[in-house]
């Protein structure tokens, strides 16, 4: 099979989680097949990654202009297509930057795109077996892929866990000679951060995380309450931001923050794939939630079918008599 | 007696020299009165259309009853007396006060039929009439400085207070007041007046006696003054008056006269364009002032910017940015900028975004806690459900309206659950006995049970304990199941009509299908679409009026409660109190339980507060600072009542949540009345549970 | 300014739970109810807000057939000028590729200076506006919650990227953006606005008239296809707590607190 390239974002040298997960995804498209990681970036930086990837792939090709310096798609596109054989399958991750250059890419290399990729089923013929979700990942799907032309994929996060271990001593190979004249007719301004508001949860150890199912701001207390006797902070999914329930910098999830707590108690959360993204370092799940078909089920480690506007303040109430007991 | 008819003679005189004044005044203050309420009347006739022509009989008798009767007045002690006072007397003074003007110009003008013995006892009665007034202005000011009772405050958001523009008024009606009595005075403290039915302590007669040596020219400059000073305020008011809060006086014996007839009724998007037609009208609602009608408008000319509306709206008290009372205010002010005196009239701004907000308008939960109060009856429903039409018309719907709006047009049900669950719970285990009627199965009558019951989970208890009334008191019932809509109450009232007309055209459609006869409901929402939205569909009754007569019949006896010890309160739902007066039906089922202590709340009855509002209020946003079901469930405590009891599934969710935030979890509960009256039936004599309902709340025992 | 916005009509299946039909091979759609992809919405009224300020006109496409003329109707009674419908047996079993190989031609027949798709439809495949960008090699930005017209062909426009914040690009026209939900506040379509539209002209389209050939797309040109629908047995699933509230209470907090969850 021809190469398989995995396109690895980074930032500030430091490598995206996604790299041992594309590796371990292009492993079960074709465990033979050449890999090669794929960087675009400028200076130190993208040396520091590139250094960093060649103990996972075994083949690092570089690509360094001074206009690859911030990580603009519709530049990055035009590097790539410089530099990627044709028939090629190129992995990447389903993120907002996998959103923004597969497709197009898929295009110009005039090869087959599927994104969101949750399962790999290997090779028949010239198809690729995929496993995608649909609608708000309340089905799956079995898709066939024609790779007789290369492939664009973005592979969905955490669904190919990575290995982690050191396996190579890989070699870069500097392509930056290969990439044309790149300008775009879209340029990068400025990134505006979120506002920090008033609690950081991506420093706390327990989040009681809201859904849609605290049905109104006024139950928002409900749950600070119970954050307040565990010692820990209230977070939440999208539809809470979106109804203003909570500001922006309290959401979880692949358009909010990325959160790494000891315990994650997601309460009336129906468990979308954009809101688990932003749970990472394998917590403690308790998922409570009134739908026991609720997908959050199958991702938690203990669930309860209830009504949290009736089970948190009882479960406060618990925790405050524990810690009466204990002498707090 | 010779000295009586000199000074008489002389009385007449000293009017003369200032007839040409008078008489100047008379025509320039009439013309300018005319005038100025001609520019009054010109928005009224760029107006919309509205019939309120029609049964004078019922107007005339609303008349006596609001206007002469000053039947809301006593709502409000103090004010209320006060105004009957000042009412009365303005009555019993306006024949005097003309005879006073005429007077001037025709000095030997007499009233017809109060020459004689009749001019004499109307002397004396108009003499403390005119005491009484003076009193109560003094008493009317003293309270606006002094006492400043809380409604009558302006927030400031809505400007400046109105305290300085009610005392200017209130001192000049005192000032009249001295005039008239003043000039009485000097006619009488001459010598040799006959002094036949002296009106002793009044005005007239205090002024008369401490004017008992003054010197008959001294007494002809007072009486010239003060007819002038009478006349000059007279036509000063008069013409003042329709600039301001006291046109109510002109224009409240009109607007009762042509107030709507009926409760919980809504106009139609436009008078005389019947539903079919509809689609030919090229706006809805109202966007600019001149969308309004001219009853309307006349409301807000009427509008005596009393307060009680906004202290009995329940959106006002929980900090919503609605004010009833800065509705009318608002675009009264809006008029009188826009028509001016002189000078180029009307202006096609749209209200909402200048002197409303769509906040404001959309905060109103249509209890019609503010209609109820208004003594001069003037109506707030309607204008609201205009300016949402308006609204709707243009795309302006809060975006958390507009899921539950496409849902409703889409499956039928704010929720957007599929139309074959909405029976699903009347065929869940334990059977309730209910049937759903379709080809096969008919009945007598139709339980039309409409959404929230129908989906919502804790709400189907209300349906089952409903159905199982009806079977035990031997209704023949049924439900429409999958094809019964929701009754669009709220749609409509949201502003929403074409959504409701066609919810309401598949309702009736399905309801006449069903061939059924009558029709119960236990939501006073779709009761009140089905009696008063709907047409020609079978009469329909709401189950605590269903319970209420088989009590009486005998067809409906309850066991006694297991524990005596709780309290319980009625809270009347506004659409089948206020709307449809339906407040001792429910009272009388409750009464019929043995053992059950109930209280009333203060407010109650048509006083009754909204919990919060049903239909598509509970999806509504509003930006307010307490919840009126808090506020409500308060109330109940206050009263000293743990249970309350309702009537309405919406007051249902409002206030058991309500339960839940004011912290009062375990300390008490609410139930509904069918699903208490369901609890409690007694089986033929026997003391048995009764079979199939084993979803029974359990009974509420807990510690005061 | 002329902008076209690319729609899709989809099952509304956020209240409603997904059932497989009997097949197997479709989720069972005889009971769903329909409306235009959310994002889509969002996107058309963008268009008419841009088009309110500087002028233009808004025009709403849609690759289908019959049933798919309803959500061009919503979006015209919503204040679209035009809506087109390109209805060709021959798209039928288009993968992402076709779909935007049929849109590319349908935009090579007008002049737009601005292309709007939704982020993402129900199948969350997030592609048709990257690849008709590609095809018609305009610019491309995806992830969009705010667009801002400049002087002289550019658009300030910004992306949605993680941790909430903004990245901020300028960008020329004529391009194409997939727009998120959330960047603005559609207004109310009811049914006397569709009703007033419903005898608005729709323009239709073959694939002969955009100057396609047959087999250029469709089930035969498609290079991804969708086999089947399922639902996965999953290997793992959370412990279920089934006992009474309070019993659920006590446990749950033996977890926690062996799991460090407590102070």
């Amino acid at each position: 099979m021809a190469q398989i390239f995995a396109y690895i974002t980074h930032r500030n040298g430091a490598v995206d989680d996604s790299a041992a997960e594309l590796a371990a995804a292009a492993k079960s498209i074709d465990a033979t097949a050449p890999l090669i990681a794929l960087v675009t970036g400028w200076g130190p930086d993208l040396d520091n990654a590139c250094t960093a990837l060649c103990a996972s792939y075994a083949e690092v090709w570089k690509i360094a202009n001074q206009t690859l310096a911030y990580p603009n798609a519709e530049v990055i596109r035009k590097a790539l297509l410089g530099v990627l054989p044709p028939g090629a399958t190129v992995l990447m991750a389903h993120d907002h930057f996998g959103i923004d250059l597969g497709p197009g890419l898929s295009v110009k290399l005039n090869a087959s795109y599927v994104s969101d990729v949750s399962g790999i089923g290997g090779i028949d013929g010239t198809d690729l077996k995929l496993v995608r979700q649909e609608f708000g990942g309340q089905v799956s799907t079995h898709v066939l892929c024609d790779i007789s032309s290369g492939a664009v994929l973005t592979i969905r996060p955490g669904a190919f866990k990575g290995h982690g271990e050191v396996f190579f001593s890989g070699t870069v190979i500097d392509k930056s000679a290969g990439v044309g004249a790149l300008t775009t007719g879209r340029r990068y301004l400025q990134t505006v951060v979120a506002e920090a508001g008033t609690v950081d949860i991506t420093k706390h150890n327990v989040l009681v995380s809201i859904g849609r199912g605290i049905q109104g701001k006024e139950n928002v207390a409900i749950a600070q309450e119970l954050a307040d006797a565990l010692g820990g902070a209230v977070s939440c999914s999208r539809p809470v931001v979106d109804a203003k329930w909570l500001e922006k910098s309290r959401q979880v999830g692949s358009s909010g923050k990325t959160v790494k707590p000891k315990v994650y108690l997601a309460c009336g959360i129906s468990g979308s794939f954009q809101h688990l993204a932003g749970v990472k370092g394998n917590p403690f799940i308790v998922a409570i939630n009134k739908n026991p078909k609720a997908p959050i089920f199958h991702v938690a480690d203990v669930g309860i079918v209830d009504d949290i506007l009736e089970f948190l303040p009882e479960l406060t109430s618990k925790v405050r008599e524990m810690q009466g007991v204990a002498g707090k | 007696m010779l000295e009586g008819m000199q000074f008489a003679a002389s009385v007449t005189s000293w009017l003369v020299s200032g007839r040409p004044l008078f008489l100047l005044i008379h025509i320039l203050g009439g013309a300018s009165f005319a005038y100025i309420v001609a520019r009054r009347m010109v928005p009224l006739l760029r107006a919309e259309h509205d019939p309120r022509f029609d049964r004078p009989v019922a107007r005339l008798g609303r008349v006596l009853k609001f206007w002469l009767g000053q039947w809301k007045h006593p709502r409000y002690k103090v004010a209320g007396t006060l105004h009957i006072l000042i009412f009365g007397g303005f009555v019993l003074l306006a024949a005097r006060a003309f005879t006073v003007l005429i007077v001037g110009v025709a000095p030997n003008f007499v009233m017809p039929g109060l020459s004689g013995k009749a001019g004499l006892v109307y002397e004396f009665l108009t003499d403390y009439a005119a005491t009484v007034v003076l009193l109560c202005m003094i008493f009317a000011i003293t309270r606006r400085l002094v006492f400043k009772p809380a409604r009558y405050a302006v927030p400031a958001r809505y400007g400046k207070a109105h305290t300085g523009d009610a005392v200017f008024l209130l001192a000049l009606i005192a000032i009249l007041m001295v005039a008239d009595s003043l000039f009485e005075a000097a006619k009488e403290a001459g010598p040799g007046q006959p002094a036949e039915l002296a009106s002793f302590l009044s005005l007239p007669w205090i002024l008369k006696t401490a004017l008992a040596s003054t010197s008959v020219p001294t007494l002809g400059r007072l009486y010239f003054s003060a007819y002038l000073g009478h006349e000059v305020v007279f036509y000063f008011l008069l013409c003042y008056r329709p600039f301001g809060i006291q046109f109510h006086v002109e224009t409240s014996l009109f607007n009762i006269y042509f107030a709507k007839l009926g409760t919980g009724t809504l106009k139609p998007v436009r008078w005389g364009v019947n539903d079919e037609h509809l689609n030919e009208v090229k706006s809805f609602g109202v966007k600019r002032f001149e969308d309004f009608t001219w009853k309307h408008m006349l409301d807000f000319y009427s509008c005596a910017d009393c307060g009680r509306c906004s202290d009995n709206c329940p959106a006002y008290a929980a900090g919503r940015p609605l004010s009833p009372r800065f509705i009318s205010i608002k675009a009264r002010d809006y008029a009188f900028q826009h028509y001016p005196m002189f000078g180029h009239m009307g202006n096609d701004k749209p209200l909402i975004g200048s002197i409303y907000s769509a906040d404001e308008i959309w905060s109103c939960t249509t209890c019609g806690a503010c209609e109820a109060e208004c003594p001069l009856l003037v109506e707030y429903i309607d204008k609201i459900v205009d300016l949402r039409r308006g609204m709707v018309d243009d795309g302006k719907v809060p975006q958390s309206l507009q899921k539950p709006l496409q849902a409703l047009e889409s499956r039928g049900n704010p929720y957007g659950k599929m139309e074959k669950k909405r029976a699903e719970w009347a065929n869940a285990q334990p059977p309730c006995g209910v049937k759903t009627l379709d080809k096969q199965t008919s009945a007598d009558t139709l339980y039309f049970v409409d959404s929230i019951t129908s989906y919502d989970d804790r709400l189907q208890s209300i349906g089952r304990a409903t159905a199982k009334i009806l079977n035990h008191v031997g209704e023949d019932s049924g439900i429409l199941g999958g094809a019964e809509r929701d009754s669009g109450h709220e749609v409509r009232r949201f502003g929403e009509e074409t959504l409701f007309l066609a919810l309401r055209d598949r309702n009736v459609e399905a309801i006449k299908g069903s061939g059924v006869k009558r029709i119960v409901t236990a939501d006073p929402h779709a009761y009140n679409a089905l009696k008063h939205d709907y047409r020609d569909i079978p009469p329909v009754e709401h189950i605590s009026q269903v319970m209420a007569g088989a009590v009486k019949s005998g067809k409906l006896k309850f066991k006694p409660l297991q524990s005596t010890d709780n309290v319980y309160t009625y809270h009347d739902p506004c659409y089948l109190g206020r709307h449809n007066q339906i407040y001792e039906d429910p009272r009388s089922v409750l009464d019929a339980i043995p053992g059950l202590t109930r209280v009333e709340m203060s407010r109650s009855r048509d006083r009754s507060f909204c919990c919060g509002g049903g239909g598509l209020m509970l999806f509504y946003e509003a930006k307010e600072e307490q919840r009126m079901g808090v506020k409500r469930v308060r109330m109940a405590e206050e009263a000293g009542a743990n249970v309350i009891v309702t009537a309405c599934p919406f007051c249902m969710v409002n206030l058991e949540d309500a339960i839940k935030v004011a912290g009062f979890e375990g300390k008490m509960t609410a139930i509904d009345l069918a699903e208490l009256a369901a609890q409690q039936i007694m089986n033929d004599g026997k003391n048995s549970e009764s079979a199939g309902f084993a979803e029974a709340q359990e009974e509420v025992v807990v510690g005061r | 300014m002329e902008i076209l916005v690319c729609a899709r009509r989809v099952p509304d299946t956020s209240e409603n739970e997904l059932v497989l039909n009997c097949a197997g091979n479709d989720i069972e759609r005889d009971e769903l109810v329909y409306s235009i992809n959310e994002a889509d919405n969002y996107a058309v009224e963008e268009a008419l807000q841009i088009v309110a300020r500087v002028g233009g006109k808004v025009t709403v496409v849609t690759v289908g057939g019959e049933d798919d003329e309803e959500i061009l109707r919503r979006e015209m009674a919503m204040g679209a000028n035009k809506g087109v419908l390109i209805a060709d047996e021959a798209c039928r079993g288009s993968d992402g590729r076709g779909i935007a190989t049929i849109l590319k031609a349908f935009v090579c027949k007008d002049k737009y200076d601005l292309i709007f798709t939704g982020v993402q439809a129900e199948d969350s495949a997030a592609q048709v506006g990257g690849m008709l960008a590609a095809m018609l090699d305009y610019p491309f930005a995806s992830l969009v919650n705010s667009v801002e017209v400049l002087e002289g062909n550019r658009l300030k426009i910004s992306r949605e990227i993680e941790g909430g914040n903004k990245e901020i690009s300028e960008i020329d026209l004529p391009c194409v953006l997939s727009i998120q939900t959330g960047i603005n506040e559609p207004r109310y379509v009811g049914m006397r606005g569709i009703r007033a539209v419903a005898s608005a002209p729709i323009s239709t389209y073959t694939t002969a008239e955009l100057g396609l050939e047959s087999g250029a797309v469709g089930a035969a040109a498609a290079k991804v296809k969708r086999v089947d629908y399922f639902v996965p047995g999953f290997g793992k699933s959370a412990e279920m707590l089934e006992g009474s509230r309070k019993e659920n209470i006590e446990k749950l907090l033996e977890l926690v607190i062996a799991k460090g969850g407590l102070k």
